[in-house]
């Protein structure tokens, strides 16, 4: 009892330090993570309402909007199938769980499981050819939840199988572990818990769900709708659009103002529409995005590509004079840096900052969590969050541009790096002489995360779990690193600092209609969205300084040359007549 | 030898000359624009007119090479020495002390040595580089992927630019130098009547009177 009073008293002014580091020192730091104007800015320690637990992912384990999404390009989605699944005997039931279910779709689908093992959301790893990196979920470690490696028992939620609680022991080749419903079905009743409790004060997460009709969820099954993607894909990195930018849940039912493809008014197009694919392999990456499609597209020829490209070819604008300098822009100027004027559109706002730093402060001995921001479509998102620290967001992002010719390379768990300098988590490889570079949008996230001071690394956080060191329950950073990078055999120094990375998403979705795309002088100007793109000559942006001095004196010294010659004749003949 | 009242523009040539100033005018005011000098109408119209009016421009010039080389106007243009020392003095010097211009108009000689060598200037070299740099800047999509990449633009940039700032400063003096001899009425109106008056030869003027009346009228 003497004991928590004690340490109730010196948590005190380490909150106050906190907060008053925040008021000044840390203004800086969150200015400099917002470009001006794009972005709300709230600060991480506003008050506001306080609660407990993990809520993120409320909306996806409750009904989520169902979409009826075109998900085969001119047919009504109720007529694609030549199956009424609801009618097989083998799927009358009564199913009880997940596994169970994907046995009677193997019986038929007998093929489906050798494929889907392969397919990266099974997988959880990438091998990337052209960097030889081993990418992927299980080994990396991003700048917003930092790792899953070591917090299965949470992430392993959208794992596309069942029971993810350690990768390292995981049974990678057994089929019945394939969850065919996250994916497959269309009721919007299905759902997924992470696949263990972690600690109690996350229990809110498992709380008044309502239970499963497997048979019903089984019968439902189709092809993929944006509710069956989006389920996780919204989601990513802690909640919803808190990852990518372009991907919220805003797009479970967009207008077509917010994304021209998938809205309910326009197109309506599923996810795979252009994610196409066969034997349950798609296309579409974002550790090797294809940035240049050159290949030439004839009418109706099938493409496995999901590039802008595929469908809207090499020169998509009409001939005519505007339309064709336009065409001439495609060899350097990515599709989307035009079509995309700004991510985070439709009323979700995506985090922008995030810090660390900040994270573990209590209330009561308790870990808490504020509300200080309120998105575009009235709901209020956390500022604050004892297991996570402070963010901030932002709504109607401006993209970040760069050159880029798909290749990326991450800074993984192993890689050590300069910690004096922001560290670029996956840095994007391409430039201006390079022919395979176009200048492409990214979203950019800046966090100040924990790093090994003694071995300049970054580290795998043990999170999750009902244990004494999972940080989200006991709030101790040394604590939870040693644990982490000790559960991987990885070399760890004892001493951990925090760090000020850097991490860049490819913003590609919330294509705007072709009336909003970029006007010219958007870019073509002196303080236009690419003014801190060198290494190349841009009309309207360019000038060479001594150029326009010289050109300026050449005429203004013209001028006055006609003017004093013209006044001497009128002096001088006036004065002939007088 | 005598002075007379001769059409020497052609109906084809007052269009030319016209229409060239129009679209000059037009290519320097978007020209500025684009190169970021004033923002009056969006990057996308600028671009429009610049791209619209070089193109015509061009094919105006195709024409009119035609036009000097089928009819033998080219001649006019043809540089000299002779008489030039003269008109040098002349706007240097005579000019203010009210003498009469040292050159008297001749049918193959309309422009006098500084103004044809002007002009050959002009359509030899100035007219040319914006050409030439102006296509390259146009077609950049086309070259810009080979061994010559993005740094190039800009050496045609900077010289369609350094061009285009002597162009302004030729319209400057163009238009001066009218305002000066017997004035600004007497320079523009042939121009646009395409009457002047011109020294013809007992020959020419027969030619004239036998084979193109209504080109000479007194």
């Amino acid at each position: 009892m003497r004991e928590t009073r004690i340490l109730r008293a010196l948590r005190k002014p380490a909150w106050l330090c906190v907060a008053l580091w925040l008021a000044g020192g840390a203004g800086q730091a969150l200015a400099e993570a917002a470009p001006a104007g794009s972005m709300a800015s709230v600060e991480g320690a506003a008050p506001g309402r306080i609660e407990l637990g993990i809520k993120e992912y409320e909306i996806t384990a409750k009904k989520r909007p169902v979409d009826k999404s075109v998900t085969k390009l001119g047919e009504k989605p109720e007529d694609t199938s030549t199956t009424d699944h609801a009618e097989l005997e083998e799927l009358q039931g009564p199913f009880h769980s997940g596994p169970e279910v994907t046995k009677a779709c193997l019986k038929c689908h007998n093929k489906a499981g050798k494929q889907f093992i392969r397919n990266k959301h099974w997988t959880w790893s990438w091998h990337n050819p052209k960097t030889g990196q081993v990418l992927g979920k299980r080994y990396l470690v991003n700048n917003f939840c930092t790792n899953a490696a070591g917090n299965e028992g949470m992430c392993g939620q959208c794992h596309a199988g069942f029971g993810l609680t350690d990768s390292r022991t995981y049974d990678f080749h057994n089929q019945e572990n394939i969850d065919c419903l996250v994916c497959h079905e269309s009721t919007g009743t299905y759902y997924k818990l992470p696949p263990t409790r972690g600690n109690k004060a996350c229990a809110i997460m498992f709380e008044g769900k309502p239970p499963i009709d497997f048979t019903k969820v089984a019968q439902s099954v189709t092809l993929p709708g944006r509710n069956n993607c989006g389920a996780c894909h919204f989601f990513g990195g802690g909640g919803d659009n808190v990852k990518h930018g372009d991907l919220s849940s805003a797009l479970f039912k967009p207008t077509r103002d917010i994304d021209v493809h998938m809205g309910e008014d326009g197109e309506n197009f599923s996810c795979i529409i252009c994610h196409v694919g066969d034997g349950h392999q798609w296309a579409g990456s974002r550790y090797a995005p294809t940035v240049k499609d050159t290949t030439r597209v004839k009418p109706g020829m099938p493409r496995q590509t999901a590039t802008c490209e595929s469908c809207h070819g090499l020169q998509p604008h009409p001939f005519t004079l505007m339309g064709v300098k336009l065409n001439d822009h495609t060899d350097r100027v990515a599709c989307p840096t035009c079509h995309v004027p700004a991510f985070a559109r439709g009323g979700v706002a995506t985090k922008i900052f995030w810090d660390w730093r900040t994270a573990g402060r209590l209330k009561d001995g308790k870990g808490f969590q504020e509300e200080g921001y309120i998105q575009g479509n009235g709901e209020p998102r956390h500022t604050y969050k004892s297991i996570k620290g402070s963010f901030k967001y932002g709504e109607n992002v401006i993209p970040e541009y760069r050159w880029f010719n798909g290749v990326e390379r991450w800074i993984t768990v192993q890689d050590k790096f300069d910690p004096t300098k922001p560290v670029e988590i996956n840095h994007l490889e391409g430039g201006p002489d390079d022919p395979d570079s176009r200048i492409y949008p990214f979203k950019r996230m800046v966090t100040w995360q924990p790093y090994d001071k003694g071995n300049n690394t970054l580290v795998y956080m043990h999170l999750w779990g009902d244990d004494e060191d999972a940080f989200w329950g006991n709030f101790n950073f040394a604590r939870a690193i040693r644990h982490g990078m000790e559960d991987f055999g990885l070399p760890y120094s004892g001493e951990y600092g925090f760090v000020k990375t850097y991490s860049y998403w490819p913003i590609v979705h919330m294509v705007a209609p072709k009336e909003k795309a970029l006007a010219c002088q958007e870019c073509h100007a002196r303080e236009g969205r690419l003014k801190n793109l060198s290494g190349f000559y841009m009309p309207g942006r360019d000038r060479n300084v001594w150029l326009d001095r010289l050109g300026i004196l050449i005429v203004l010294a013209t001028l006055a040359g006609v003017l004093i010659h013209g006044l001497l004749r009128i002096v001088l003949a006036g004065g002939r007549k007088a | 030898m005598a002075l007379y009242k001769v059409k020497v523009f052609s109906r084809f040539e007052r269009f030319w000359h016209w229409t060239q100033a129009l679209l000059i005018f037009t290519l320097l005011f978007s020209g500025m624009g684009i190169h970021g000098f004033y923002q009056v109408l969006s990057f996308e119209k600028l671009v429009w007119l610049h791209v619209a009016a070089a193109l015509s421009l061009i094919t105006l010039w195709i024409f009119a090479i035609f036009w000097h080389l089928t009819t033998g106007n080219w001649r006019h243009y043809l540089p000299t020495t002779q008489g030039m020392g003269q008109v040098v003095r002349y706007y240097a010097y005579g000019i203010f002390k009210g003498e009469e211009h040292p050159y008297r108009k001749r049918f193959w000689h309309k422009h006098n040595p500084l103004q044809a060598l002007a002009y050959l200037g002009l359509k030899l070299g100035l007219f040319p580089v914006l050409w030439i740099t102006g296509l390259l800047y146009l077609s950049y999509g086309l070259w810009s992927q080979g061994p010559v990449t993005a740094s190039t633009l800009q050496w045609v940039a900077v010289i369609h630019t350094f061009f285009a700032f002597l162009m302004a400063a030729f319209v400057i003096i163009h238009v001066y130098l009218i305002t000066t001899g017997h004035g600004f009425l007497q320079h523009l109106m042939p121009m646009i009547t395409g009457y002047d008056e011109v020294e013809l030869t007992d020959a020419e003027r027969a030619y004239l009177e036998e084979d193109e009346p209504g080109r000479i009228i007194e």
